[in-house]
């Protein structure tokens, strides 16, 4: 896919939680087409300690209005600046980076789509884009108590939403894994995104289940177009760029048979 | 439009802006992004006889005004390149320059005189000067015998334009730079990264996975300049000059000290097409201040 890079409008920055900011972006031409799971690179302002470009995934595309939404994690020095833009600021972003999801073949696979934290980020794009084509996603999606559960009523818009959280305020208590939806019900297909622990979990019950997974990673990177090489998994077919081969990668390609 | 070509031996650039090795890829990741022919050079990814799969992740820590980065010369080997890259980037209408590196001179002649083979590679880059690898690269770069052995080793296999690539992580890099002369280097490039290191204090340990890394970015570039300027003095052959350059401004100050040249690394990170924009701004500098050529101000630095 064509790369593009763009200076983007802030539309909206808006506090969601304590940590996290949606930021929708838009321009004036209409957006380049981008696939659930890709990410953009954003240069936060070329500062000397936040000088390196920030990938940040890919939440939502909305076509008709025009807008890129980024849900944004401020963690570190770049994304909390990225969390202080205003409506107005320009945004320079490289996109869209890397390959996303297998989307079905057919409205009638069933498709589970587990996130853990800022991870459920480029499962609404994926689950949107399946309701789109009349294949409704079930959403398993993971916090710790249920006032980090984020986005949860947009989920609900796009498909069937089940829950965990550590403390059990809200849906089952426990991790994803321990959902009862697992023992329960086979998926076709599994996509995964969020905490490295969380999406090992998921990669297991996959195995176990045969059934086949997803997952996306989020290495530390510089480039995002697969030249510098920083970024690098270890894979059945050696080291390869998250950035460029990923950052969704079959469970079966990574090596984390632990 | 003032003149902006310039030569290397017999490399023939139309301008002397070109990208450093391992922060441009194959220059095909960057073609959706800039016109790849609209600069003068690319150097391809660092290329070793055999392949290597680098060190393990993490490989990149971000630093004040830089980046750490001690990737290790990950690549598929000369023959893959020479099968399946080669192909893909032949007919690219600029300089299509190969990083040698490898872990004796006869290794390091071996991947050259592969690469001498290749109608459209009219230069190779050798890098002497990698830190991040234990069995070679930067080890023969830090002495004068050392650099002189690789050197000899490979020009007696390479017959066109040879570039060596030089370490900063040495007492005297003049003296290095006059070696390699010597055994017949037509051009000498510098510099590489600076060996440093970061640590997380919470986690206790080194950012990166082998502690140690090169230093690149806008935060080495007061040092690469003064050694180009002193490399530049010390050496008859022309000097390619890199180091932290991130605009027309950055490369226009190496060009003054003395490099014929320059390359952009890690600036490439940050804006994909800025190798354009610092050909561009040469240029322009040039015709506002009345020079017909960019002859007029390599190393007018004294």
């Amino acid at each position: 896919m064509k790369k593009y890079l763009l200076d983007l409008r802030v539309k909206s920055v808006e506090q969601i939680h304590q940590r996290y900011v949606l930021i929708k972006l838009t321009d004036d031409k209409p957006l380049p087409e981008m696939l659930p799971g890709q990410f953009v690179e954003i240069r936060v302002d070329g500062s000397p300690n936040t000088f390196l470009r920030r990938p940040i995934s890919i939440n939502f595309v909305d076509i008709e209005a025009n807008e890129l939404w980024l849900l944004v994690a401020a963690v570190g020095e770049g994304t909390k600046k990225l969390a202080l833009l205003k409506p107005g600021d320009m945004l320079n972003c490289l996109l869209p980076l890397g390959n996303g999801f297998t989307m079905p073949q057919s409205s009638e696979e069933r498709i589970l789509l587990v996130g853990g934290g800022v991870g459920v980020a480029p499962l609404l794009y994926m689950g949107a884009q399946m309701a789109k084509m009349g294949c409704i996603p079930t959403f398993l999606l993971g916090a710790r108590t249920a006032k980090d559960l984020l986005m949860l009523d947009i989920f609900k818009s796009y498909g069937r939403v089940c829950v965990t959280t550590e403390d059990g305020s809200e849906g089952e208590k426990g991790f994803v894994t321990n959902h009862s939806l697992l023992q329960n019900e086979r998926f076709d297909r599994i996509a995964t995104c969020g905490p490295t622990p969380m999406m090992k979990a998921v990669a297991r019950y996959s195995r176990k289940a045969q059934t086949e997974c997803e997952a996306s990673l989020e290495n530390l990177m510089a480039c995002g177009l697969g030249a510098c090489l920083c970024c690098v998994e270890k894979t059945t077919e050696g080291n390869l760029c998250v950035c460029k081969d990923g950052p969704v990668f079959n469970i079966r390609k990574l090596l984390w048979q632990d | 439009m003032a003149r902006l070509d310039v030569k290397i031996k017999d490399l023939e650039l139309k301008n002397p802006v070109m990208t450093a090795s391992g922060t441009f890829g194959y220059g095909l990741e960057f073609a959706d992004l800039m016109p790849l022919d609209g600069i003068g050079g690319i150097i391809v990814k660092g290329t070793t006889l055999k392949p290597r799969e680098g060190n393990d992740y993490p490989r990149m820590a971000e630093t004040a005004s830089g980046m750490l980065n001690c990737v290790g010369l990950q690549n598929k080997g000369v023959d893959y390149f020479c099968e399946h890259i080669y192909p893909q980037i032949k007919d690219i209408n600029t300089n299509m320059i190969v990083n040698v590196s490898g872990s004796s001179p006869e290794d390091y002649a071996e991947c050259a005189a592969r690469i001498d083979a290749l109608e459209n590679i009219p230069a190779i880059e050798l890098n002497i000067s990698c830190p991040n690898v234990k069995d070679g690269g930067m080890a023969f770069g830090v002495t004068c015998a050392g650099a002189s052995s690789v050197v000899k080793a490979v020009r007696e296999r390479y017959h066109k334009t040879l570039i060596v690539k030089l370490s900063p992580n040495v007492t005297d890099i003049s003296e290095i730079a006059r070696a390699v002369e010597a055994e017949g280097a037509d051009s000498v490039s510098l510099i590489n990264t600076l060996m440093g290191m970061a640590i997380d204090i919470e986690r206790r340990k080194t950012l990166l996975s082998i502690n140690t890394g090169g230093l690149s970015g806008p935060a080495v570039k007061p040092v690469a300049l003064r050694m180009v300027w002193q490399v530049a003095k010390a050496v008859k052959i022309p000097v390619v000059g890199l180091g932290g350059i991130c605009n027309s401004k950055d490369a226009i100050e190496f060009l003054m000290a003395g490099a014929t040249a320059i390359e952009i690394g890690t600036a490439n990170f940050l804006d994909p097409a800025v190798s354009i924009k610092v050909r561009d701004g040469i240029n322009e500098w040039l015709d506002s201040h009345g020079c017909k050529s960019v002859h007029e101000i390599i190393g007018v630095i004294d």
